[in-house]
């Protein structure tokens, strides 16, 4: 872009884009930004490499000192920061599946010319636009062993239900409920509006042939919908990765390690034990899967729209 | 339910059968459409009525066995009023209104000046910081939260607004999302006013913000959402309670003493209700908020 020739085009190119003005104050315009930018995200990026080659601790009085590749050699050995790598890969796949799945049913439902919309987009969208502090407490309430609703309704009917979020084996599968329930609204958002944008004239169409609903759902709606599907896993991916918030909340990471995910032990080794050294090295690794998810990603969208 | 297959073969249908066949089949379809709706509005919905529920009980009622709907001792507002006598929830629903707005409004300045810039503008070094700018949107800006929190203290930001405002206040999707609208401002309207002598910053300001106002309501409100409800970055560059926002003050601070399931559940609807009363007034404005900017990246 910026070897655009500056002369300047005939007035019929209309849908061509015109080249851009020399215009060294544009400079002006994106100072604010270059200058945020620079300071509460490249500078932390860089300055996180070398926190992570030192020993940096919040609560030692000495200055921080290099100390090599001694905090990755650390957390490679580490058997919590491989637990919390693969709570984060578990969590990931666990909420990803449903969270695709659903809203896509949600929205082909609400879809059906259904009276009511705003009611269905109320319900469903609505839990999206609660704080995270606010779903935990409703959502550790509702899964409390004796008194939540849940385990009441379970007993009505001859269910003991486990302890949820103390138990080991059901805390990560707890969390993941809340999660669905909690964001299942935005990718509900997403499919909704790419569904009512299928022009009405290709069902027409189909229906004339004498395809059933069944069908054209199979054969038109479906396949239409496979770019907003690969986005929406898309984002869900990167969005379940960094999970932090309701499991801190709900569970601190316990019990037993059983939902500390990766973004929690870098808060945990940084915030609770001090050691910044170690945690910016924690993040590094995580950043180095984000990269590599991230270009993934990348080239399968652009092979998806080359061909 | 009747037989279908004879009248769908047929093309076109005998016009006494037309409106039959393919009806029964449509309304048995919407009615299961509207049960399954039904069920999942109300599985979606019970979670907070059940809190709005609870919020209304005494503490004893409230952890109560058996568990039940309707509280023994009947419902009391005694939740509420211990809220509003502790004053915390008043002063951090206030610190985040103040801090969302901050974010909201000064995000939208650097925001739409660079993607204008994207869009209009060559400027030495354009190419490049676009590609860094597009490419920040993949990486979680929570990854770098421990070296940017001791940014933060070297620079005597932590426990200030300002430490909690600045981080918040870069969105490179959003400026994608701005870009691609500007892009698509005809350029013939700014070339009659740069024609008449009109300086950028005035046709930026005078022509293309007015002309982008849809964009712009549902980039605002997109932020505005955001930082109302962002827990991490507040939560670690805040200590000091007289300057946490609502979720990391509710978080932070436990109430009372003993059983507090009915404090909790009111404390938990009163933070949910800002933004739900303004959901129900503008839930046309913020599904195409989401829907629109949404897809872009967040």
């Amino acid at each position: 872009m910026s070897s655009v020739p500056t002369t300047v085009t005939a007035p019929g190119a209309a849908r061509t884009r015109r080249p851009l003005r020399r215009h060294p104050l544009g400079l002006l315009y994106v100072a604010p930004f270059v200058v945020l930018f620079a300071m509460f995200l490249v500078w932390p990026t860089i300055y996180g490499l070398w926190l992570s080659l030192t020993d940096r601790n919040l609560a030692g009085v000495d200055p921080a000192a290099f100390i090599g590749l001694a905090n990755y050699a650390e957390a490679f050995a580490d058997p919590v920061m491989w637990r919390s790598l693969g709570n984060t890969v578990w969590f990931t796949v666990l909420t990803t599946v449903p969270l695709v799945v659903l809203p896509l049913a949600f929205a082909l439902l609400v879809n059906l010319k259904v009276r009511g919309q705003w009611l269905w987009r109320l319900a469903i969208f609505m839990p999206f636009l609660l704080a995270s502090t606010v779903v935990s407490q409703i959502c550790v309430w509702l899964l409390n062993p004796d008194l939540g609703l849940i385990n009441a309704t379970l007993a009505r009917i001859g269910i003991t239900g486990p302890a949820w979020l103390q138990d080991p084996s059901t805390a990560m599968y707890a969390v993941v409920m809340a999660t669905v329930w909690w964001t299942v609204g935005f990718n509900f958002l997403l499919y909704l509006t790419s569904v009512q944008a299928i022009p009405a004239q290709i069902f027409e169409a189909a229906a004339v042939d004498g395809a059933s609903g069944w069908r054209q759902l199979v054969s038109i709606t479906l396949p239409l919908l496979r770019r907003t599907t690969a986005l929406v896993v898309a984002l869900q991916v990167l969005a379940s990765i960094k999970v932090f918030d309701q499991i801190y909340q709900m569970t601190g990471g316990g019990p037993e390690n059983s939902t500390r995910a990766i973004l929690m032990y870098v808060y945990d080794t940084g915030f609770s034990s001090y050691r910044l050294g170690y945690a910016s090295a924690i993040s590094y690794i995580f950043f180095a899967i984000v990269v590599v998810l991230s270009l993934a990603q990348f080239r399968l969208f652009a092979r998806r729209s080359a061909s | 339910m009747t037989t279908l297959a004879a009248p769908r073969r047929t093309a076109p249908p005998p016009p006494s059968t037309r409106p039959r066949g393919p009806q029964h089949s449509v309304r048995a379809g919407l009615v299961a459409a509207y049960a399954t709706l039904a069920v999942v509005a109300f599985a979606w919905l019970l979670p907070f009525l059940w809190a709005l529920n609870t919020s209304f009980k005494s503490e004893t009622d409230a952890s109560a066995l058996p568990v039940s709907v309707l509280p023994e001792g009947g419902y009391t507002t005694s939740a509420y009023r211990a809220i509003v006598d502790a004053g915390n929830v008043p002063l951090w629903m206030g610190n985040s209104a103040l801090v969302a707005v901050a974010v909201t409004v000064l995000s939208l300045v650097v925001s739409t000046l660079t993607a204008y810039a994207f869009s209009r503008l060559d400027f030495p070094g354009r190419k490049a910081l676009y590609v860094l700018t597009i490419a920040s949107i993949m990486v979680p800006t929570q990854i770098f939260i421990v070296p940017l929190f001791d940014e933060m203290l070297a620079l005597g930001l932590v426990d200030t607004y300002w430490g909690i405002i600045l981080p918040q206040l870069i969105h490179p999707a959003m400026i994608f999302v701005l870009k691609r609208f500007f892009d698509e401002v005809p350029q013939e309207l700014e070339d009659a006013a740069l024609v008449d002598g009109a300086s950028r910053l005035r046709i930026f300001l005078g022509i293309v913000l007015p002309l982008s106002r849809p964009i712009i309501a549902a980039v605002a409100i997109f932020i505005f959402i955001g930082a109302w409800n962002n827990f991490l970055w507040p939560f670690i560059v805040t200590n000091n309670p007289a300057l946490m926002t609502l979720p990391v003050g509710l978080q932070a601070v436990t109430p009372g003493y003993g059983v507090t399931f009915a404090l909790k559940m009111a404390q938990a609807v009163i933070a949910a209700l800002p933004l739900i009363v303004v959901f129900v007034f503008f839930q046309r404005q913020i599904i195409r908020s989401i829907s629109t900017t949404g897809i872009a990246g967040t």
